[in-house]
């Protein structure tokens, strides 16, 4: 099996998430070449091929003029696989080479078995085994579900020259909204979930991190709806936190909320839901409302 | 103006799941369906856009599914969309995000939207390709992710969410898809008048043939429960009971009861 690793760079730095697409093709015993749209300065470091354009040339994410140039980096090294990592710029990019080579697309794959591509479904309740009929197959990887591993070496470059002209322009960055909360270093995070209900509800999660003196945290949702701060939320898009315990109260367990928290040392989930896929990483599951058992857990600590 | 609108109805993530016969897809007996959580941004969006505009864009939803999914299509209208769509495909569940795409840029293609919506991906199965797949099909430009958008003449404005809050701005001209994400705006409930006016509509039926099935480029050969790494402790029963299990066992595994917090 041939694939094409697509390692991604942005604002001049490439992604250290590159090392789980070497970690997914030796997983595979596949044969490796990289393509890179980046710094001349960083190019990734293995014994093998690098399709590379110069990201000054190139400019910063740009879905056409990049579309473009891995599609000549398929036509040249005519990969089975071309494989991203499941970010944002690799889930918005991988469909659109897909199409184009009106090849079988795998969304967040977590592990390989046979011909087939497994990927989570339902929340992660379930799981898919999805197998491509083309011969060509695009895939985005779970972050974290391959190991990451730093080949060494160094690369034969393989020049791609990119075509201007696209229909969404880049205009700028935003930096993250910075309101203030540092829960990086926080001991204890009780984080509230949409199962928290309303704002009112939130109080008992306030209650129970103030009688363990942690702070709050929040899911996307909880955030959302107006109940607590971004800079309170955990995951993908808000902080990566690792306390010494995190309570989960009225939280699912999605991914995105995962990867912001599964380096806590003591993992405390409140769900009515026994399925919950918070269940994986808990230390400690209650299978309870919580708002009979937040107040009764508040009231036992003050004792 | 025409702005159109996808909507896929997925079953309610906190039932129990439980594999069909063939074991590619769950049985669908005894779930709840609702609309997709990202697809209720992406309505209304195109809502907004119509108020802000005087009323002028006409928005159409579109559903692919069994029967059921009229429900949703209705509710999109009670929301404030203005015609609705339903592709009659029983075997919706089944199709791969290649054929979903087919189908929808088959629909889209000869009707010349000017802006399409979409959820970023769908909780059931979120592939996240659709949306993309379809603006590749149709050749108009494509943004994803977003939580921010705005609208001047043809001209439009989108945030795309990045990692760890960070967003890029970028700028397009119509035709375009859009694909919604969480936080974009807040879902209206519908009224009671746009639910009785949503009941007395027509809602235009096609078949996956007539919309523009392909054959697919995937197959399932598998679906089946997560496999459970967590070998954490699970306590049920009387939360004043529970509450106290919890703080022997909080003191006995971590540090943290002794640190301070709690006298
Ligand atoms: C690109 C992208 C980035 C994202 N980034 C993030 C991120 O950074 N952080 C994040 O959190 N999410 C993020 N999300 C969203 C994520 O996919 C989930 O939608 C979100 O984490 C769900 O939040 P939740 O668990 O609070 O809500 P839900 O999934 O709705 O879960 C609510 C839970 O509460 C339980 N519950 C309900 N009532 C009660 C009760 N009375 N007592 C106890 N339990 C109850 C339910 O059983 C359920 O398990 C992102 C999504 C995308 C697509
Ligand atoms: N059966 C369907 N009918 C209408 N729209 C759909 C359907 N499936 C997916 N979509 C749209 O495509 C988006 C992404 O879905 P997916 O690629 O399955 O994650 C959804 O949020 C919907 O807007």
């Amino acid at each position: 099996m041939k694939t094409l690793l697509v390692a991604e760079c942005r604002q001049g730095r490439p992604a250290d998430a590159t090392a789980e697409l070497f970690g997914f093709a030796r997983t595979l015993g596949a044969e490796v070449s990289v393509a890179y749209i980046g710094n001349p300065d960083d190019l990734p470091r293995f014994d093998g091929l690098v399709y590379f354009a110069d990201v000054r040339d190139s400019g910063e994410y740009d879905p056409d003029v990049h579309k473009r140039l891995l599609l000549q980096a398929v036509e040249a090294g005519r990969p089975d696989a071309v494989v991203f990592m499941h970010s944002s710029w690799g889930w918005d990019l991988a469909p659109r080479v897909a199409a184009a080579l009106k090849a079988a697309q795998v969304t967040e794959v977590t592990g390989v078995v046979g011909e087939g591509y497994i990927v989570d479904s339902c929340n992660g309740k379930m799981r898919r085994t999805v197998r491509p009929l083309t011969t060509t197959v695009v895939l985005t990887l779970q972050p974290g579900a391959f190991p990451a591993l730093q080949p060494g070496g160094a690369p034969e470059i393989h020049l791609l020259r990119a075509e201007h002209g696209s229909n969404v322009e880049f205009i700028r960055y935003e930096p993250p909204p910075a309101d203030g909360v540092d829960l990086t270093r926080a001991e204890v995070i009780v984080s509230a979930g949409r199962g928290v209900g309303s704002r009112e509800h939130v109080e008992l999660v306030k209650a129970l991190a103030e009688a363990l003196g942690g702070e709050v945290g929040a899911s996307r949702p909880a955030v959302d709806a107006g109940w607590l701060e971004h800079s309170r939320q955990v995951g993908t898009t808000g902080q990566t936190v690792s306390p010494a315990l995190y309570v989960a109260c009225g939280i699912s367990g999605a991914v995105q909320h995962l990867a912001g928290m599964k380096g806590a040392a003591f993992v405390l989930a409140v769900n009515t839901d026994r399925d919950a896929p918070i269940g994986e990483v808990a230390d400690l599951f209650v299978v309870a409302d919580l708002r009979q058992f937040l107040p009764a857990l508040t009231a036992k600590l003050k004792r | 103006m025409k702005i159109l609108v996808c909507v896929k109805q997925v079953p309610d993530l906190e039932s129990r799941f439980v594999p069909n016969a063939a074991g590619t897809w769950f049985e669908e007996a005894g779930l709840a369906f609702r609309m997709n959580d990202y697809d209720e941004f992406a309505v209304e969006e195109a809502v907004r856009i119509k108020e802000q505009l005087g009323g002028a864009p006409e928005v159409t939803v579109l559903s692919i599914g069994p029967g059921r999914v009229v429900e949703t299509v209705r509710k999109a209208m009670a929301m404030g969309c203005d015609h609705g769509v339903h592709v009659m495909d029983q075997d919706a569940a089944d199709r791969d995000p290649w054929q979903i795409a087919a189908m929808i840029a088959g629909f889209a293609g000869p009707r010349r939207f000017d802006l399409i919506f979409t959820g970023m991906q769908s909780i059931d199965r979120g592939s996240g390709q659709v949306g993309l797949l379809t603006a590749e099909r149709l050749g108009i430009a494509c943004v994803t992710t977003v939580v921010g958008f705005s609208l001047e003449g043809r001209r439009a404005t989108a945030e795309r969410e990045l990692e760890g809050g960070a967003r890029g701005v970028v700028g397009f001209g119509l035709p375009a898809l859009v694909t919604c994400q969480l936080g974009l705006n807040t879902p209206r409930y519908p009224t009671l008048p746009g639910i009785m006016k949503s009941k007395k509509r027509e809602i235009e039926c096609l078949s996956p043939d007539e919309a523009g099935l392909e054959a697919p480029l995937t197959m399932v050969s598998g679906f089946a429960p997560q496999v459970r790494m967590g070998s954490g402790t699970v306590l049920e029963g009387d939360a004043v009971e529970l509450a106290a299990q919890v703080v022997a066992l909080l003191n006995e595994k971590t540090a943290v009861l002794r640190r301070g917090g709690a006298q």
